[in-house]
């Protein structure tokens, strides 16, 4: 127990050092860039140098929603993950934010004004709908909900939503620059972005948290949790209800992400076992560290351009996904 | 009973089949009469008219068939060595692996957006999409043989596959920039446009070939559709005939992919409907799932082209919008 403990709280330091950097490399890093002594002038000294403002109104509050919105993605895949009882479980591979996309396109075609509140609600139109859709594939009886059927039904739903975004955008002939806003990433993020995450992301994690406990009974299956006194549609259904809005602020802010949900959760529950007490903030912060990394490598590989930062979770993801898939059996 | 039931149904198919080759040909912003399509064919129309049949119409419809049979077969065959009824070229990433390489050897080969390939490449093209298609193929099957290569694990592991090359092509087109953006749709989401003759010249013979090399093997793929047990009493050497047909797959579907992108869900809904017609046995089911595919694409394109015209939607998105209600709900069914 002793041992247990010790191994949390390097965890924990380490991650948090880790991050730490990641989020100074990120502010610092770039076309320009920018030295430790810029930044602190930046921050505590208010001055109106084009480096001091960059970093105030650009580097900052990127950074910040790159690693919130990081944390979200971890969080989420370790609660689908947890009350699925499903190892490949993830939003975006279940098409939950691929139904996001599809409403934020059709205010596109609409003409209504990009801003992050209106991309925020019609994200979460988005994934209400497909979350409930999802919902209702894995909480039908348990033989309907094998991995491979579960991830089929998600890869059908995402087809379906993507196939729609795109006839909408071809018709609006808006399809471009949908196109450009969902491989955009974190390019515009702003400090309304930061805060929609900041909200979004630190409410669902408390809440995620408080939950933990009967996600861990979830996972232990139906019939344990009925046998233990607890009704798993309803702690189904409250966790979807925390998970959606949390998706719906992750596709908002940084668009399609896909395999971070993926990823994480696996790791954590690696290192710290089947108990969600630890793995929820756990899969929080190694979401952020992943997530930050990677928006720094889609900033720098391609310099002066800006890579897909998909491309970087993906290259990361199906090795990952391949390593889980194959230990199913039948 | 079966036999009469299929006595029934080809002259259907048969009708459906005509019907919808004539309505592909007569339906368009230019638009010619049943009559006069068929008069045009054999010859005799006016210039308007050859312009608009002989040489848009008629080449496109040739290689939007060819692409249904090559696919709807490659489904079959996928969906028999798997013994999976959700198996598809499109879904597990053999699909996608042709379409990578397919991007790769055009973006190398064309400098910018509405060149078009040279006379050579159009012939090395396929080869390309064949062997990309043969690598995924490969890797998926490598990676999920672990004491046997077990369907649910195969299937898995194509989905992953999948998702990872699709981010890929997106990410090799887009550097591009805006003006490529459709290009990224054709190869993503397949779209027969801008298919022509130099297209169909390539594609028919090749899919000809294969879907006949397929056909005369009808009973070694029955004797796969038993247990293994029985396969094996039957003097089948499986692990030689799956990856025999596995590749005849792979070369139909990369052919497919080569000159259409990335068509989901025929291979899957196709096969699945003649099962349902006529049975599994390969003899009869092989033909009748070519043609209900040929129907789909035609009707699908059709759709895709004229619907909201003059704006062309990619014949792809139109069959996976009617393609995946069908295919949940057979997930649904499926105990």
């Amino acid at each position: 127990m002793k041992q247990n403990n010790k191994n949390t709280i390097t965890f924990i330091v380490c991650s948090i050092f880790v991050l730490i950097i990641g989020v100074f490399l990120a502010i610092s890093l770039g076309v320009t860039h920018i030295g430790i002594s810029e930044i602190w002038n930046s921050i505590f000294n208010y001055s109106e140098t084009l480096e001091s403002m960059l970093i105030r109104d650009m580097r900052i509050p990127r950074a910040l929603s790159v690693l919130l919105t990081g944390g979200i993605l971890g969080v989420t895949g370790a609660m689908i993950q947890g009350v699925t009882r499903n190892p490949i479980a993830e939003p975006s591979l279940l098409g939950v934010s691929q139904g996001a996309t599809l409403v934020i396109a059709i205010f596109y075609a609409v003409g209504i004004t990009i801003n992050t509140t209106n991309v925020m609600i019609a994200s979460l139109i988005g994934a209400t709908f497909s979350g409930i859709i999802v919902m209702g594939f894995t909480s039908r009886k348990s033989n309907n909900r094998s991995i491979a059927k579960i991830l089929l039904a998600g890869t059908a739903m995402s087809t379906f939503f993507i196939s729609l975004t795109t006839i909408i955008g071809l018709l609006s002939n808006k399809s471009q620059f949908i196109a450009f806003w969902v491989s955009g990433g974190f390019r515009n993020a702003t400090w309304a972005d930061f805060n929609l995450v900041a909200i979004v992301g630190i409410l669902g994690l408390i809440i995620a948290i408080f939950l933990s406990e009967k996600i861990n009974i979830l996972s232990l299956g139906d019939d344990v949790a009925i046998s233990l006194g607890q009704n798993p549609e309803r702690i189904r259904l409250i966790t979807f209800l925390v998970m959606i809005p949390m998706c719906a602020a992750a596709v908002a802010v940084g668009k399609n992400i896909a395999f971070v949900g993926l990823i994480v959760p696996q790791i954590v529950r690696k290192i710290f076992g089947e108990d969600y007490r630890k793995n929820i903030p756990f899969s929080f912060l190694l979401g952020a560290i992943l997530l930050t990394y990677s928006d720094i490598a889609a900033r720098m590989v391609y310099s002066p351009y800006e890579t897909p930062i998909g491309i970087f979770t993906a290259l990361i993801g199906v090795p990952f996904f391949i390593v889980v898939a194959r230990r199913e059996r039948g | 009973m079966k036999r009469k039931r299929f006595k029934i149904i080809i002259p259907i198919l048969f009708i459906l089949l005509v019907a919808s080759i004539i309505m592909y040909l007569c339906w368009g912003t230019y638009k010619v009469s049943p009559f006069d399509s068929i008069k045009t064919l054999l010859g005799q129309g006016t210039k308007l008219q050859n312009a608009a049949i002989l040489n848009l119409r008629l080449p496109r419809m040739l290689v939007g068939i060819s692409v249904g049979i090559a696919l709807s077969t490659a489904g079959a065959l996928l969906q028999t060595i798997t013994k999976n009824e959700l198996a598809d070229s499109g879904i597990i990433g053999i699909n996608a692996g042709a379409a990578v390489a397919a991007v790769i050897f055009v973006s190398l080969k064309t400098v910018n957006y509405y060149s078009t390939l040279g006379p050579l490449s159009v012939y090395v093209l396929p080869f390309m999409a064949i062997i990309g298609a043969g690598i995924s193929a490969t890797i998926i099957y490598l990676l999920s043989s672990r004491n046997g290569v077990k369907p649910k694990r195969l299937l898995l592991i194509g989905l992953g596959l999948n998702a990872g090359l699709n981010a890929f092509i997106t990410f090799f087109t887009f550097r591009g920039g805006i003006g490529d953006y459709n290009r990224v749709l054709i190869w993503t989401s397949g779209s027969l446009w801008g298919a022509g003759w130099n297209y169909a010249k390539v594609i028919i013979p090749l899919v000809t070939l294969m879907f006949m090399i397929v056909l005369l093997n009808y009973k070694k793929l029955d004797a796969l559709n038993l247990s293994d047990e029985h396969a094996i009493s039957l003097g089948l050497n499986l692990n030689k005939e799956r990856k025999k047909f596995l590749s005849y797959a792979v070369i139909l579907a990369g052919g497919a992919t080569a000159f259409a992108g990335n068509v989901g869900f025929i291979g899957l809904i196709s096969p699945h409907i003649a099962r349902k017609l006529v049975g599994p046995y390969h003899k009869n089911f092989l033909w009748v799932s070519a043609i209900i595919s040929i129907v789909i694409v035609l009707f699908a394109d059709a759709v895709s082209r004229n619907l909201f015209s003059p704006i062309e939607i990619p014949v792809g998105i139109t069959i996976s919008i009617f393609g995946v209600p069908y295919f949940i709900y057979l997930m649904m069914k499926e105990k």
